[in-house]
C-alpha cells in the first residue's frame, strides 16, 4: 500500500468516525441536519462522478434524484411496497432513467450536453405535474410514518434516521472511493482532461462516458429515494431546475474531483444559508456575496483548493 | 370549585399616608414596562411561535402580507395580556415557498428556536413537506394554507387549520350560486397542476349536484405565457367561464381574453387568488368589469362593513380598498390573509383551554382545539362566524362573492356555513398523541 493510499484511507475513515461519533454529540437541531446533509451530499457525489471526474456538466441532474424520489414513492403509494423494496424501485427507476438519458444526451457535447440534460429534466418536472392524479402534482405526497419501517426500524426515528443517512453516506464514499481508485476512474479523469487523447488510446470513450451517467444517476436516484423515505415527502419540487443547480454549487464549493468535496460543499452551503438567515432576512445577499469571495479566492473549490497548496494526494 | 378567599380588612377608612402608598404603586405598576405586566403568571417566558413565512419564492407577495397580519395580531394578544398572562413572541424563518426549507425550519423552531407551536404558511407544498416533520417532533403546527390536504386525512393529528376554510369548502360552496344567477353550461379554465386539479375535481362535482355541467375542462400548463390558442377550445354554448389561475401570467391570460371574446363574452366567474395583491384596477384588466369572483374576505370595505373588519383593518394597516395605508400601490392579500390573525387567535384561546405551560402540555394544546366548535363572529375573527371541526381539524366559514363594478369588487352573495360541510374524510382524533 502506497504512502498516498494510506493517507487517504486514513482521511476518509476519520470523517466517517466523526460523522458516526456526531450522533452521540450534537445537540437535536444539528443532529437532524447533518442527517439531511449526508443524504444531499450523496447525491452530490454522484453529481461530482459525472462532473468532477469525468468532466460532463449535466443541468439536468434533478431528474434523476426525482426518479429516485417517485420510483420509491409510487411503488408505496400505488403498489403497498415495502419500505425496503421501494427503496430497490427508486434506485432502479434512476437507473433506467440515467440509461436512456445517456444514450440520448451523450450524443451531444459541451454547451449542447448541458442543454439537453436541463430540457430532459424539464421534461421530467412536467411529467411529474402532467400525471397529478398519482404523484398529486405540485404539492406532492406524504409517505405515513407507520410505512416508513425498514427491516423493523422506525426510520422517522432521530437515531435510527441518522444511521441510515450515514449508511447511505458511506455507500457513496465508498462506491466514489472504490470509482476513482479503480482503472475505470482513471479512464474518467483521462476523458475529463483530454478526451480525444483518450479515444486516441484506444478507449471506448462513449462505452465510459454511458458508465459514468449512469453509475451518478444511479447514486443520485439512491440519494433521491433515501430523502424521501427518511423525511417522509415526494414532491415535484426536487425534480425543478433549482434541484440540478445545488449538486453543481455544492460540488463547486467542495471542490470538483474531490471524493469529500461534496460533503464540504452540502455542509457549507446548508449552513450559509441557516445562520445568514438567521441574522438578515436577506440572506441571500449574503450567500451570493459569500459565493462569489469564494469563487474568486478559492477557484478550485475549498478541497480542491486544499489539494492544490497542501494535500496533493487528495483523491 | 373552590372558594374565594377575602383578605381581612384592617380599617373601613384608609388613612392618608395609606392612601398616597396605593396611588404610588398604582402610578409605578402603570409606568412599568410592558414585559413586567406579565409577572404575575407563574412564568413570564414568553409563548413562542415559530412563523414560517413566505419571503423568498414564488409565495413572497402571500408572505409580506402574512407577516404583517401575524405581527398585528400577536401586539393585539400582547396588549389584551398575552396568553395565559404570557406574552406572545413571533420567531419568523424564511421556508424560500419550498417544502425542503419548510421542513427544516419546522425543525429549527421545534430544536433550537424551542418554540411551542408552528405557525404558517399557505402554499400546500410547503405545508405537505413540513407537516410529517412537525408530526415527529410532536409540534403543534398551525397551518393557513387553505389547501384540502388537512381534512383529506394525508398529514397527521398535530397539523390543523383553524384560521381559514379549504379549497373543497370553498369550490362547492359557489356551485349553487353560478347554477343559479351565471348559467349551468360550464367551462373551466384552470392550470394543470395540484391546485387546478383540486377546482376541476371539486367544481365539476358540485355543479352537477346543481343540475349544471361542465362542458370543457381546459388544463393549461404551469410554463405557459400565452393562452390564445387555448381558447378556440371553449364550446359555443358556454354559458360561463370558471376560471382560476395563479402566477404573474393571470395579466396576460385576463388580456387576451378580452381580446378573444371582445364585448360579447359569457359570464365570468373566478378565484380571487390569481390577483391577490394585484391591483383590480390595473391596465388591462378591464375585462373583468362586470365579472364575479369568489373572496376569502371582501377586499373592498363593503356598505355592510363589520365593525370587526373595520377594527382588523385599522390594527393590520389596510385601507378601504384593500390595500396598505401607507402606499396605496401595496394592495394586500385581504382574501387570505385573515387566517393568520384567526388562527393566533384560536391558539390563545386552546392555550388558555389547555392551561398551557410549555411543551409537555402540547398534546393537551391539540386536544383543547380539537375541542371547539362555534367560532362567533368577533375581533377575534373578523371574517365572520366559524365552526371547527375536531375530527378532520378544518374550520368551516362563510365564503364571499363580489362583482366587479367599476374597478371594485362588491359583495354580491354570502354562502351560508352549511353550504360548505362536507363529510368527513378522517378523525385524527383516533391518532396518539
Amino acid at each position: 500500500m502506497t504512502t498516498d493510499l494510506k493517507k487517504s484511507l486514513l482521511l476518509h475513515g476519520a470523517v466517517l468516525a466523526v460523522l458516526f461519533a456526531s450522533q452521540f454529540v450534537l445537540p437535536a437541531y444539528h443532529h437532524g441536519n447533518l442527517a439531511r446533509v449526508m443524504i444531499l451530499a450523496s447525491y452530490a457525489m454522484g453529481y461530482n462522478l459525472l462532473f468532477g471526474y469525468t468532466g460532463l456538466l449535466s443541468l439536468g441532474h434533478a431528474l434523476f434524484f426525482a426518479a429516485g424520489l417517485y420510483g420509491m414513492g409510487l411503488a408505496m403509494s400505488q403498489f403497498d411496497v415495502g419500505a425496503g423494496p421501494a427503496l430497490v424501485c427508486g434506485v432502479i427507476a434512476g437507473t433506467l432513467v440515467g440509461a436512456v438519458i445517456g444514450m440520448l444526451a451523450l450524443r451531444t457535447e459541451g454547451v449542447a450536453f448541458m442543454i439537453v440534460t436541463l430540457m430532459f429534466a424539464q421534461a421530467g418536472y412536467l411529467t411529474i405535474l402532467y400525471f397529478g392524479t398519482y404523484t398529486r402534482g405540485d404539492e406532492g405526497f406524504v409517505i405515513a410514518q407507520p410505512d416508513r419501517v425498514l427491516l423493523g426500524l422506525d426510520l422517522s426515528d432521530p437515531t435510527v434516521r441518522f444511521f441510515a443517512a450515514f449508511t447511505v453516506f458511506c455507500i457513496a464514499l465508498i462506491m466514489c472511493l472504490a470509482v476513482v481508485k479503480s482503472r475505470f476512474g482513471k479512464v474518467l479523469i483521462a476523458i475529463r482532461e483530454n478526451e480525444d487523447r483518450t479515444q486516441m488510446l484506444g478507449y471506448d470513450v462513449t462505452r465510459y462516458k454511458f458508465s459514468a451517467v449512469v453509475l451518478s444517476a444511479s447514486l443520485s436516484a439512491l440519494a433521491g429515494a433515501a430523502y424521501g423515505i427518511l423525511f417522509g415527502y415526494v414532491g415535484a419540487s426536487f425534480a425543478s431546475v433549482q434541484y440540478s443547480i445545488f449538486p453543481l454549487l455544492w460540488v463547486l464549493l467542495g471542490g470538483a474531483g474531490t471524493v469529500l468535496g461534496p460533503l464540504i460543499g452540502t455542509l457549507f452551503m446548508f449552513y450559509l444559508i441557516d445562520l445568514s438567515s438567521g441574522i438578515t432576512t436577506a440572506y441571500m445577499l449574503i450567500a451570493g456575496v459569500v459565493l462569489v469571495l469564494l469563487t474568486v479566492f478559492a477557484p478550485q473549490g475549498i478541497l480542491g483548493e486544499l489539494r492544490r497548496r497542501v494535500w496533493k494526494w487528495l483523491p | 370549585m373552590t372558594k374565594s378567599k377575602t383578605a381581612p380588612v384592617k380599617g373601613a377608612h384608609p388613612t392618608r399616608r395609606e392612601a398616597l402608598k396605593t396611588l404610588a404603586i398604582g402610578g409605578g405598576a402603570a409606568a412599568l414596562p410592558l414585559w413586567a405586566r406579565y409577572a404575575g403568571a407563574q412564568t413570564s417566558e414568553p409563548i413562542k411561535v415559530g412563523f414560517q413565512v413566505h419571503r423568498t419564492g414564488i409565495g413572497a407577495a402571500y408572505g409580506r402580507w402574512y407577516d404583517r397580519t401575524t405581527t398585528a395580531a400577536a401586539a393585539l394578544i400582547n396588549e389584551e395580556g398575552g396568553i395565559n398572562g404570557r406574552p406572545l413572541e413571533i420567531v419568523a424563518e424564511d421556508d424560500g415557498t419550498d417544502p425542503k426549507r419548510g421542513a427544516e425550519v419546522i425543525e429549527k423552531f421545534a430544536t433550537q428556536h424551542n418554540c411551542d407551536i408552528g405557525f404558517g404558511t399557505l402554499f400546500s407544498h410547503v405545508v405537505i413537506g413540513s407537516a410529517p416533520r412537525a408530526g415527529e417532533l410532536k409540534l403543534p403546527y398551525f397551518v393557513v394554507s387553505e389547501g384540502h390536504h388537512v381534512a383529506s386525512g394525508m398529514l397527521n393529528r398535530y397539523t390543523l387549520q383553524p384560521g381559514i376554510t379549504d379549497v373543497k369548502s370553498q369550490v362547492q360552496a359557489m356551485a349553487p350560486f353560478v347554477a343559479d344567477n351565471l348559467g349551468k353550461k360550464v367551462t373551466m379554465i384552470f392550470p394543470d397542476f395540484a391546485f387546478g386539479h383540486d377546482h376541476r375535481d371539486y367544481f365539476t362535482a358540485a355543479i352537477e349536484a346543481q343540475g349544471g355541467e361542465v362542458l370543457e375542462h381546459i388544463a393549461i400548463p404551469p410554463t405557459e405565457t400565452s393562452f390564445t390558442k387555448y381558447f378556440p377550445k371553449i364550446p359555443r354554448d358556454t354559458e360561463v367561464i370558471y376560471h382560476v389561475m395563479v402566477g404573474p401570467a393571470v395579466l396576460t391570460f385576463v388580456k387576451e381574453l378580452g381580446e378573444f371574446f371582445g364585448p360579447q363574452r359569457p359570464e365570468m366567474f373566478g378565484f380571487i387568488d390569481s390577483l391577490e395583491a394585484v391591483n383590480i384596477g390595473s391596465p388591462g384588466l378591464e375585462f373583468l368589469d362586470g365579472t364575479y369572483f369568489w373572496e376569502g374576505n371582501p377586499r373592498y370595505a363593503q356598505d355592510n362593513q363589520s365593525d370587526y373588519d373595520a377594527f382588523f383593518r385599522e390594527r393590520v394597516g389596510v385601507d378601504a380598498n384593500g390595500a396598505s395605508v401607507s402606499d396605496s400601490k401595496d394592495v394586500s392579500t385581504y382574501a387570505h390573509m385573515f387566517g393568520c390573525w384567526e388562527t393566533l387567535h384560536v391558539v390563545k384561546a386552546g392555550m388558555e383551554a389547555a392551561g398551557y405551560q410549555g411543551p409537555q402540555d402540547r398534546p393537551a394544546l391539540i386536544e383543547a382545539v380539537e375541542a371547539m366548535t362555534g367560532l362567533p363572529h368577533s375581533n377575534a375573527h373578523p371574517q365572520g362566524a366559524k365552526i371547527f371541526n375536531g375530527k378532520t381539524h378544518q374550520v368551516f366559514g362563510h365564503q364571499y362573492i363580489t362583482k366587479v363594478v367599476d374597478g371594485k369588487l362588491l359583495l354580491v352573495h354570502t354562502t351560508s356555513i352549511e353550504d360548505t360541510f362536507y363529510p368527513d374524510e378522517v378523525d385524527y382524533t383516533t391518532q396518539a398523541l
